[in-house]
C-alpha cells in the first residue's frame, strides 16, 4: 500500500499524458513543483500515520521487530471482540443494504430535483456521514431507559423492553443505533446504481412483451446485482470502522474492535501486552482492505451497465 | 423521458409513498423522541420550553455547560481551516493533475479515496506519535488537529470537485488562457475556479459537516471539540446535549439541503465511479 501512496512522487518523472509536452510553455519540472504540496500533505498525515499505525504492532517495546504482538490477535478475548464486531456488521450491513435498496426502489421515477429527493439525499448524508456521537443520543432518548419508546411500551401495553437487563449499553444495543446510519448510507450509495437502469431497457421488455415482473426477473436484478453486494461490503466496511456512536453508548467494557484499540491506546497494557493498538490496528485494516478490494472489483463490474 | 408509464420499472404512486412513510416514519422516531427528550418537565411530568429558554435566555452558556461553547468554538475554527487546507492543498493538485498529468489521475483518485478503507480508529493509532512532534512545532492549539481532518474529508471534498470539473473542459480553457498570456495563477484562480465554484462550494459544505460531527479523532488525541464536549456534558446534563445534537443535525441537514439546491450534489453524484 506504501509503494502506491508514494508514487505520485515517483511515478512524476515522464508525464504519458498524450501531447502533454507540447502544451505548457514552463517546464515540465515546474509544474512538477505543484504537486509536491499535497504529496507532501499525504505522506506526512496519511502515509505516515498509517505506516506508524501498522507498524508499531510489529515492534517490542524497545522498538525492534517481533511477531509477538500479533500474537494478541489469537486471544480468547480478542478474538472474541472481533467476532463481535464481524457479526454486529454483517447483521446491520445486510439489514441495512436490504431496507436501503427497497427505499431506492420507492425512489425510481422521483425528479432527481425535486422535494422528496433533495429531502432524501441531504437527510441520508446527515444521518449516514455525521451522526456519530448524536445518534447515540438519539437512541438514549428513544429506547434509553426513560426513553420516549420505552415509556411507551411500558405504559400502553405493559412490556418492558428491559425485562431481562439493559441491553442498550451492550453490544446488542448498538445494532439499532448502526442501522440509523447503514440504511442512510445504503440509500446514498445505492439510488445512482438504480438511477443507472435505463429507461429503454424497460420500453424494450415492454415491446417483447414483457412484465414489470420480468423486467426485474430478467433485467433488473441480474444489472443491480454486483453493485447491491457491493454496497453491502461497503456498508459492512463503514460498521466495523465505526467508533463514535459505539464510544458515546457503551460507557464500559470494549465490546468491539475500535472500543478496544481505545482502551489500549488510553491504558498503557491490556492483557498484559503493549502496542495491543498497533496489532488491533493491523487486524482491522486486513478485514477492511479484503472488503474494500472486494468492493471496488465489484463496482468495477457494476459500472459495465452505467456508461 | 422516463418511458410508457404502463413499462415503467418503478413502484405505483401509493407503493412509493407507503414505503417512504413507513421508513421515513420509523427514522423519524428518534428525531422526535430527542425533541420530545428536551420538552419534558421534572418529575411533575408535562411538557415546557423551560430548558430551551434556560439554554439560549438569561446567563447562557456558562458554568457547566462552558465546555460546549468551547466545544463548538474550537470545532467551527477547525471547520474553517479544514476548507482552507482543502481549498489550498487538494483543488490546485486537482487541476494540476487534470490539465497537465492526465496519467496520474487514476493515482490521485485512489489516495484521495484511500480514508474510507483506513477507519479514523487506526489513523489515530499512528497521529498519536505524529502529533506528538505537530504539537511541539506548532504549539498545542487545537487548529492543527484540521490537518487530520483534512484527510477525513478528502473522499467527500475529491467527489464532488471531481464530479464537477469533469463536466467543465478544463484543459481547453487552461490552453485558451494560455495562449492569452496568462500565467498558471491566472488560469487557476481567474478562469478554473469560477467554473467549478459549485463543486468548491459543495466540497467546503460537505467538510464543515464532517468537521462538526467528528469524535473518533479528537477524543483520542485529548482535544476538545464540540463532539467530545458534548459526551462529557451528557455525562451530566442530556438534555442540553441532546439540544446541541439536535441543533447540529439541523444544521447538517440544512448545509446538505444547500448542496442540493447548488445542483452539484445529487444530481453529478451519479457520475462518480467510485
Amino acid at each position: 500500500m506504501s509503494e502506491r501512496i508514494l508514487s505520485p512522487a515517483a511515478g512524476i518523472a515522464p508525464p504519458r499524458g498524450p501531447g502533454a509536452p507540447r502544451r505548457g510553455r514552463s517546464p515540465i519540472s515546474g509544474s512538477v513543483l505543484g504537486l509536491v504540496p499535497f504529496t507532501a500533505y499525504i505522506l506526512l498525515f496519511l502515509a505516515l500515520p498509517t505506516l506508524l499505525a501498522l507498524g508499531t504492532g510489529l515492534v517490542d517495546g524497545d522498538g525492534a521487530f517481533t511477531w509477538t504482538n500479533l500474537a494478541a490477535l489469537g486471544d480468547p478475548v480478542v478474538l472474541n471482540t472481533f467476532g463481535n464486531s464481524l457479526w454486529l456488521s454483517a447483521l446491520t450491513a445486510v439489514v441495512g443494504a436490504v431496507v436501503g435498496a427497497l427505499f431506492c426502489y420507492a425512489l425510481i421515477g422521483a425528479k432527481p430535483t425535486g422535494v422528496l429527493r433533495t429531502v432524501v439525499d441531504a437527510a441520508s448524508g446527515v444521518l449516514a456521514q455525521f451522526g456519530g456521537v448524536m445518534l447515540a443520543f438519539a437512541f438514549v432518548a428513544t429506547i434509553g431507559i426513560q426513553g420516549m419508546v420505552t415509556l411507551w411500551l411500558r405504559d400502553t401495553f405493559g412490556t418492558d423492553i428491559f425485562a431481562d437487563g439493559v441491553w442498550l449499553y451492550d453490544t446488542p444495543g448498538l445494532i439499532l443505533p448502526y442501522l440509523y446510519f447503514q440504511v442512510p448510507l445504503m440509500i446514498i450509495t445505492f439510488l445512482p446504481a438504480l438511477e443507472g437502469l435505463k429507461p429503454q431497457w424497460a420500453e424494450a421488455t415492454a415491446m417483447l412483451g414483457g412484465s414489470r415482473f420480468g423486467y426485474w426477473r430478467h433485467i433488473g436484478a441480474p444489472v443491480l446485482l454486483p453493485s447491491f453486494v457491493g454496497c453491502l461490503l461497503l456498508l459492512f466496511a463503514n460498521a466495523f470502522s465505526s467508533f463514535a456512536t459505539a464510544a458515546a453508548l457503551t460507557s464500559q467494557g470494549s465490546q468491539i474492535v475500535p472500543l478496544q484499540i481505545r482502551a489500549a491506546l488510553t491504558s498503557e497494557t491490556v492483557l498484559g501486552r503493549e502496542n495491543l493498538a498497533g496489532a488491533l490496528a493491523l487486524g482491522m485494516i486486513v478485514v477492511m482492505v479484503v472488503v474494500m478490494a472486494l468492493y471496488s472489483l465489484l463496482m468495477r463490474r457494476a459500472a459495465r451497465w452505467q456508461r | 423521458m422516463s418511458g410508457l408509464p404502463q413499462v415503467h420499472p418503478g413502484p405505483t404512486r401509493l407503493t412509493r409513498w407507503i414505503i417512504v412513510v413507513v421508513i421515513g416514519g420509523l427514522f423519524l422516531v428518534p428525531i422526535a423522541a430527542m425533541i420530545e427528550f428536551t420538552l419534558r418537565r421534572g418529575l411533575e411530568g408535562g411538557y415546557d420550553l423551560a430548558r430551551w429558554a434556560e439554554l439560549f435566555g438569561g446567563d447562557g452558556l456558562t458554568g457547566e455547560y462552558k465546555p460546549v461553547l468551547t466545544g463548538l468554538t474550537n470545532s467551527l475554527l477547525l471547520a474553517v481551516v479544514t476548507v482552507l487546507i482543502m481549498l489550498v492543498l487538494l483543488v490546485p493538485t486537482m487541476v494540476l493533475v487534470r490539465i497537465r498529468f492526465p496519467a496520474l489521475e487514476r493515482v490521485l483518485e485512489f489516495v484521495c479515496l484511500l480514508p474510507i478503507t483506513i477507519p479514523a480508529i487506526v489513523l489515530v493509532v499512528g497521529l498519536a506519535p505524529v502529533y506528538s512532534v505537530v504539537a511541539r512545532i506548532l504549539g498545542s492549539g487545537v487548529w492543527p488537529l484540521a490537518f487530520a481532518y483534512g484527510i477525513l474529508v478528502l473522499p467527500y471534498a475529491y467527489r464532488a470537485i471531481q464530479a464537477n470539473l469533469r463536466a467543465v473542459d478544463v484543459v481547453t480553457l487552461s490552453e485558451a488562457a494560455r495562449s492569452l498570456g496568462a500565467g498558471w495563477l491566472t488560469i487557476l484562480l481567474r478562469v478554473v475556479v469560477p467554473n467549478i465554484r459549485r463543486g468548491l462550494l459543495a466540497a467546503s459544505f460537505i467538510s464543515v459537516a464532517v468537521v462538526l460531527g467528528e469524535y473518533t479523532i479528537a477524543a483520542l488525541l485529548n482535544r476538545v471539540n464540540l463532539q467530545t464536549a458534548l459526551v462529557i456534558v451528557s455525562k451530566a446534563d442530556p438534555f442540553v446535549a441532546i439540544i446541541f445534537a439536535l441543533l447540529a443535525l439541523a444544521f447538517a441537514f440544512a448545509l446538505l439541503i444547500g448542496i442540493g439546491f447548488i445542483g452539484a450534489g445529487p444530481r453529478t453524484q451519479r457520475k462518480v465511479r467510485s
